[in-house]
């Protein structure tokens, strides 16, 4: 255990920080993907209800180990074969849009979910008032739409962070990845395994507690 | 305050309403003028919430006219947040903005809407606050409030644009009994106020006291109308006198 901290420390380390910038990146675009997607799946246009739920559905029906090998192998083989488009997709590229694509399906059902839940009466008075339609979302629907995804959102982010395990397969040196080459140089895969496990435990603990203090500044006084 | 004849604030010209297959409003077509305080009787599904929303436009009209202030908002074109300034509306269960206390629920739409500046839109606020009796909720969130405070609040938001017009949706059915005279009572002071009112409401008691006009719905159509005297106190329609004597 101790050869493991000393010795790979930094490398594991600086591994968790390529997960860390990995998971950022991918959350970064999920969360436009989420918003833009969630809206489409609640304005009253039957056309972009449907591009959401289709949105939603490949996404969620296809495994993100099959959405990883797809886009950063499937993908450009199609680019060069079809129209003859040379291109390489960086592992961290690939690995962004994979994780943005997954996670931006599940904000967008979060998003269409927290808004719809929002009391229709709501909308309704502030249309009455005179307020257009994404005035009336912004100051009063959105508001309280947020504060029940909250909880949701935190949730998906720990899922995503976490699911960055699954692109060591395309070869993102992430925490997974650079420990199982230590392993494969070691052997000592239950001190390698029990320390990558921990660094995962003290970071979505860290993001869990942020979640609840959140969670309890915006129920204040309500 | 007696209506004026001479000015008619909205015209409804053959108005129909689908929900679908369901055919909720038929053939409707009244006027109402200026000053008018017209009360909407009828058993439910009668149609006559739907007939209130399609007023300000919250139902999209499937057929006929509604011109509301020369404006005809069955047309597409015609820019409806610009008419329902003028248009306040109380609804059934209030609807107060739950995210924001009592003074941001009076000030949003007239600042949003560029009507008053934001000291503007405050005094207004405490002005009408007073009228209704809450100042002293001024910093409260609708939570903290009883269901009377609520809808009362609600009324003095819908004022605080100034409106020409006030729609009430049914603004006393969600009311434990002891809080409803609160309500009726601010009505009322709008009514002799002359402001122009149309009410949803199954106080007939209320109607009888208030109602420049009555009008009663069943099916879709407008059934009979007239003055509370001879639409509560001597209908003539079979379905009237049925309904009255079920819930009088």
């Amino acid at each position: 255990m101790v050869k493991i901290v000393t010795v790979y420390g930094t490398l594991l380390l600086r591994a968790f920080g390529q997960t860390l910038l990995l998971a950022l990146c991918g959350l970064f675009f999920a969360c436009i993907l989420g918003l833009i997607f969630g809206m489409l799946g609640v304005v009253k246009n039957r056309a972009c209800n449907w591009i959401e739920t289709i949105f939603v559905n490949i996404i969620r029906g296809v495994p993100m180990i099959v959405l990883a090998y797809f886009i950063y192998f499937g993908v450009p083989y199609a680019m060069k074969n079809i129209i003859g488009l040379n291109i390489t997709l960086s592992a961290l590229k690939a690995g962004t849009i994979c994780l943005a694509l997954n996670c931006g399906a599940y904000m967008a059902e979060i998003i269409r979910g927290g808004i719809q839940s929002v009391d229709k009466g709501q909308m309704e008075a502030a249309r009455s008032l005179g307020l257009p339609y994404w005035r009336a979302m912004q100051r009063v629907v959105l508001p309280q739409a947020i504060r029940i995804m909250i909880p949701s959102i935190i949730n998906q982010f720990i899922i995503t962070l976490k699911d960055t395990s699954i692109l060591s397969i395309i070869g993102f040196p992430e925490l997974v990845n650079t420990a199982k080459n230590v392993v494969a140089n070691t052997f000592m895969s239950f001190q390698t395994w029990a320390i990558v496990a921990v660094m995962y435990l003290v970071v979505i603990t860290l993001l869990s507690m942020l979640a609840k203090r959140l969670e309890r500044r915006l129920n204040r006084g309500r | 305050m007696a209506a004026n004849r001479n000015n008619v604030k909205i015209h409804v010209e053959n108005l129909k309403k689908n929900f679908g297959k369901l055919e909720v409003l038929r053939d409707i077509s009244t006027d109402i003028y200026e000053g008018e305080v017209v009360v909407i009787i009828g058993p439910s599904g009668s149609g006559k919430s739907t007939f209130l929303r399609c007023m300000n436009r919250l139902e999209e009209i499937t057929g006929g006219h509604v011109v509301v202030d020369g404006y005809d908002i069955s047309d597409k074109k015609v820019n409806i947040n610009k008419v329902r300034e003028n248009v306040g509306m109380v609804f059934q269960h209030f609807n107060l903005f739950g995210n924001l206390n009592v003074m941001k629920n009076l000030t949003l739409a007239p600042v949003d809407t560029k009507r008053m500046t934001r000291e503007e839109a405050e005094k207004e606020a405490r002005f009408m606050l007073d009228k209704v009796g809450l100042l002293d909720k001024i910093d409260a969130y609708p939570s903290q409030l009883s269901g009377g405070q609520k809808q009362r609040v609600a009324i003095a938001r819908a004022l605080c644009m100034h409106p020409d017009i006030m729609l009430f949706d049914e603004p006393t059915s969600a009311l434990d009994p002891e809080m409803v005279g609160e309500v009726l009572n601010v009505m009322k002071q709008l009514a002799a106020e002359g402001m122009t009112m149309i009410i949803v409401t199954h106080e007939i008691g209320f109607a009888r006291e208030v109602a420049d006009r009555v009008i009663f719905m069943d099916g879709g159509y407008i059934v009979e109308e007239g003055t509370p005297q001879e639409v509560i106190l001597n209908p003539q329609e079979p379905r009237t006198i049925d309904f009255l004597n079920k819930v009088l």
